[in-house]
């Protein structure tokens, strides 16, 4: 039998898109070396096409397309990173108490978690950020709150699973306490699901958070993607580049995190791969 | 007798390469011959049932299939047929009775409908012919009511009545040869003992072939004409019952054969007097259901203990001998404090335990301690043996090293190499993860084992170890020991007193040799007649 990362690394998907993820991480991390100073000062003539005198062009108002990428990236990747970890601990928590305890505590859990899933995601985000008005730190709060419910119902599920089984009830026997049952026997067996849900959790955050900067109601003063295709979408037909650019990036992005988020599904579970 | 019905010539079988062994089955031979039944017995991973898939052609292809050898049915090789020569031969010619009737059956149609589906497909009878016909097979299998159960869904039938659909849906066609892959596992034994007689009757009755894969000796000491032995899939040794039972050549067969737990119960040893038992449970009553839900619904209520009491001298094992649903492992759960009992005592040394919250159980967690039935679910798979069993004393006080080092003492203990410390439980076998599970229940030094059906997830050869294993240890550290079982002959060799549990009420008690040679109790003559191969002393 392969191992974890043998069969992970193996598939040929994956390691063209972890080469990609990590070429955006490290252009994020050293943005400020590729471009130094303000993303949004203006360096030249607006409208200046692609692979002229900047790499990526000039936008509306004169501002390289090359700064605006690489530092949106930054903002982009950051906000949508900690939005999941924020989502995937609030619902792992929920998830494994309402899990491990059922009966009221359960219910109760539940009921809330079904509230949060009954209001259409995307409108409760742009009410979010509206009532919290924009800022980075109302966006991962947005984007947390919306996000939660499906890692508290895959983590309650596979709680309700590994609950049953009997080294659980060998530690109860033991004297266990409860606190240390759920996060040292019963968390640890049900991460595999956990890891693709949020994997595939960090996709979802980079096209909600592109979506309200596009909607404009993104951080102010932080270049993002989504802010520059909402800035260039009103002369999509006179500079292309202006959407195109940043369009295909948020593209590429989000489809090599689902494709790698498929890939450790595949890894984790190689039974269901291979017959 | 006449030539055979069915001849397997040289079969081999090839297994996907990530599999720990090249070949399922290798290169063997058998004979099916007309009118007889012949047992196909080995351990989990002998082949047995692989083989008997090939037969109809079920396997897994492309990654498990045939690579050599020929299977012979009227002067046909199976092999080399279509699929719709196969599929004729399926269900017609021969048929095939699965483990567990409950997932063999559709649960959305009648189990007339089933049958009358067989019927449909391979004949040319009206509906009111198959109707006629389905009511007879009932009425062969000794179904109670057939035309009331022409419209009975599966879910509403016992495990023993729709085991006894599957077989009329298996003899509906008159086949020649019927493939039963260990038809009885899942059954009670009293069950079991009725299903055996009655395919052994049919069998006689239609002078059907039967092709019989089992891992029990005791069934096959009940029904086989033949016997064929495999391991590692490759055929052992063959012949007659009466041959392998009583005389067997290859070293395999002997060993399998000493291992089964004869029905010779056990002496009393110690007779002093006991100044005071170690576990007393008095008029225990625990029942499920019946709580509201959040709306209020009332459920039905099951009595899973009714008013139980026994005792545990110090330094006695004591068997709990029961079917499913007798409430036996209720019991030893409501003991360790898994479960809180309505009414009654427990009393550990004199202390009362039955309804104390989880905090104030703790001191008694270091008297009781559980061994459990599976050994795949008992052990965390993400922590390290040593962790697993060091867990009790850490909580308990000890420090993590003396811990650790009292687990490899341990693992030494229970015949492990105390290495096995640094390595995770999926790296061992069953038989050995249940050893890692009684050095678990040893570590925190209880002064009682409750074991719930520590052996029945075992092969015989293992569970045989793994039983004298708990015996020696239980001698040497002086333990007393609840031993929850289905199994007589488990109970006959490691207990001195059984207790006979059915639909939650205690049925009888007493010793071991008294309820063998004396039982008072209807039950318990009834357990101990349908214990399989019971005439049969090896």
């Amino acid at each position: 039998m392969k191992t974890f990362w043998q069969r992970f690394l193996g598939n040929p998907r994956v390691m063209i898109c972890l080469l990609w993820l990590l070429f955006v991480v490290v252009i994020a991390v050293v943005a400020p070396a590729i471009s130094p100073g303000d993303p949004f000062s203006i360096v030249g003539q607006p409208f200046l096409p692609p692979f002229g005198e900047y790499l990526f062009g000039t936008d509306s108002l004169g501002r390289s397309m090359l700064a605006g990428l690489v530092h949106g990236a930054r903002t982009t990747l950051l906000i949508a990173l900690i939005a999941t970890i924020s989502a995937v601990a609030v619902g792992a928590l929920i998830g494994a108490v309402a899990g491990y305890y059922g009966g009221f505590v359960d219910d109760v859990l539940m009921r809330m978690t079904e509230f949060f899933q009954t209001i259409p995601a995307f409108v409760f985000a742009i009410v979010l950020v509206a009532i919290l008005t924009p800022s980075a730190q109302s966006l991962v709060i947005a984007i947390a709150v919306v996000s939660w419910p499906p890692i508290a119902r895959v983590v309650r599920g596979e709680v309700l699973t590994v609950k049953a089984r009997e080294f659980v009830q060998a530690a109860v026997i033991a004297g266990e306490r409860d606190s240390k049952i759920l996060f040292r026997e019963i968390i640890p067996n049900t991460l595999s699901p956990l890891i693709v849900t949020g994997s595939l959790l960090v996709a979802t955050a980079i096209l909600t958070e592109s979506a309200l900067a596009f909607l404009g109601l993104g951080a102010p003063n932080l270049m993002s993607w989504g802010f520059m295709v909402g800035a260039g979408r009103s002369f999509l037909r006179d500079a292309w580049w202006l959407v195109t650019i940043p369009g295909v990036a948020i593209l590429i992005t989000v489809l090599c995190i689902n494709l790698v988020g498929e890939g450790l599904n595949d890894a984790l579970n190689p039974r269901l791969h291979d017959l | 007798m006449s030539g055979p019905v069915l001849s397997i010539e040289n079969l081999t079988v090839a297994l996907p390469a990530w599999s720990d062994r090249p070949h399922a089955v290798e290169q063997v031979s058998l004979e099916i011959r007309a009118n007889e039944i012949l047992c196909v017995v080995g351990e989990s991973g002998s082949g047995k049932s692989v083989m008997s898939k090939a037969i109809l052609r079920l396997l897994p292809e492309p990654h498990v299939r045939v690579t050599e050898g020929r299977i012979l049915f009227d002067q046909q090789d199976i092999l080399s047929l279509s699929e719709d020569q196969v599929r004729a031969l399926r269900g017609g010619r021969i048929s095939m009775i699965f483990q567990e009737p409950m997932t063999a059956l559709n649960p959305l149609m009648p189990v007339g409908r089933q049958i009358d589906e067989i019927l449909e497909v391979h004949s040319d009878m009206t509906p009111a012919a198959r109707r006629q016909r389905v009511v007879e097979l009932f009425d062969d299998v000794r179904l109670p009511e057939p035309e009331r159960l022409l419209t009975s869904y599966p879910h509403e039938l016992s495990g023993g009545q729709r085991q006894r659909v599957m077989i009329a849906m298996a003899l509906a066609l008159e086949p020649a040869l019927i493939i039963a892959d260990e038809p009885t596992t899942a059954l009670d034994v009293t069950t079991q003992a009725q299903i055996l007689a009655l395919m052994k009757d049919i069998q006689q009755r239609h002078g059907t072939s039967i092709l019989f894969i089992t891992h029990d000796f005791g069934v096959v000491a009940e029904i086989a004409d033949r016997v064929a032995v495999m391991r590692f899939g490759k055929l052992v040794e063959e012949g007659t019952a009466e041959e392998v039972l009583s005389r067997p050549q290859a070293d395999y067969t002997k060993d399998l054969i000493a291992a089964v737990p004869s029905l010779v119960p056990r002496d009393r040893e110690s007779e002093e007097a006991q100044d005071q038992p170690v576990l007393v449970v008095r008029n225990l009553v625990k029942t499920y259901g019946g709580r509201g839900g959040l709306f209020g619904k009332v459920g039905r209520t099951v009595k899973a203990v009714a008013d139980v009491s026994l005792a545990v001298e110090n330094g006695q094992s004591v068997a709990v001998v029961g079917e499913s649903g007798s409430g036996k492992s209720t019991l030893a759960r409501c003991i360790v404090g898994l479960e809180v009992p309505e009414a009654g005592d427990v009393m550990l040394k004199g202390e009362n335990i039955a309804r104390l919250s989880r905090r104030a159980l703790q001191p008694y967690r270091k008297v009781v301690q559980m061994v459990f039935q599976d050994p795949f679910a008992s052990l965390n798979p993400r922590r390290k043996v040593g962790d697993i069993i060091a867990l009790g004393p850490t909580i308990h006080g000890t420090s993590r090293e003396a811990a650790w080092d009292q687990a490899r003492e341990l693992l030494g203990l229970v015949g492990l190499d105390p290495r096995a410390a640094e390595r995770y439980p999926h790296e061992f076998s069953g038989g050995q993860r249940q050893r890692i599970g009684i050095a678990r229940a040893l570590a925190i030094k209880p002064q009682l084992i409750i074991a719930d059906e520590p052996v029945s997830a075992l092969d015989v050869s293992v569970q045989k170890q793994v039983l004298d294993l708990l015996d020696e240890l239980r001698r040497t550290l002086s333990l007393s020991m609840l031993f929850i079982t289905h199994d007589l002959r488990v109970a006959a060799h490691v207990c001195e007193q059984i207790v006979v549990m059915r639909n939650g009420e205690l049925v009888e008690q007493g010793s071991t040799a008294e309820i063998f040679s004396n039982p008072q109790h209807d039950y318990t003559k009834a357990l101990l007649d349908s214990v399989p191969g019971r005439d049969w002393r090896h």
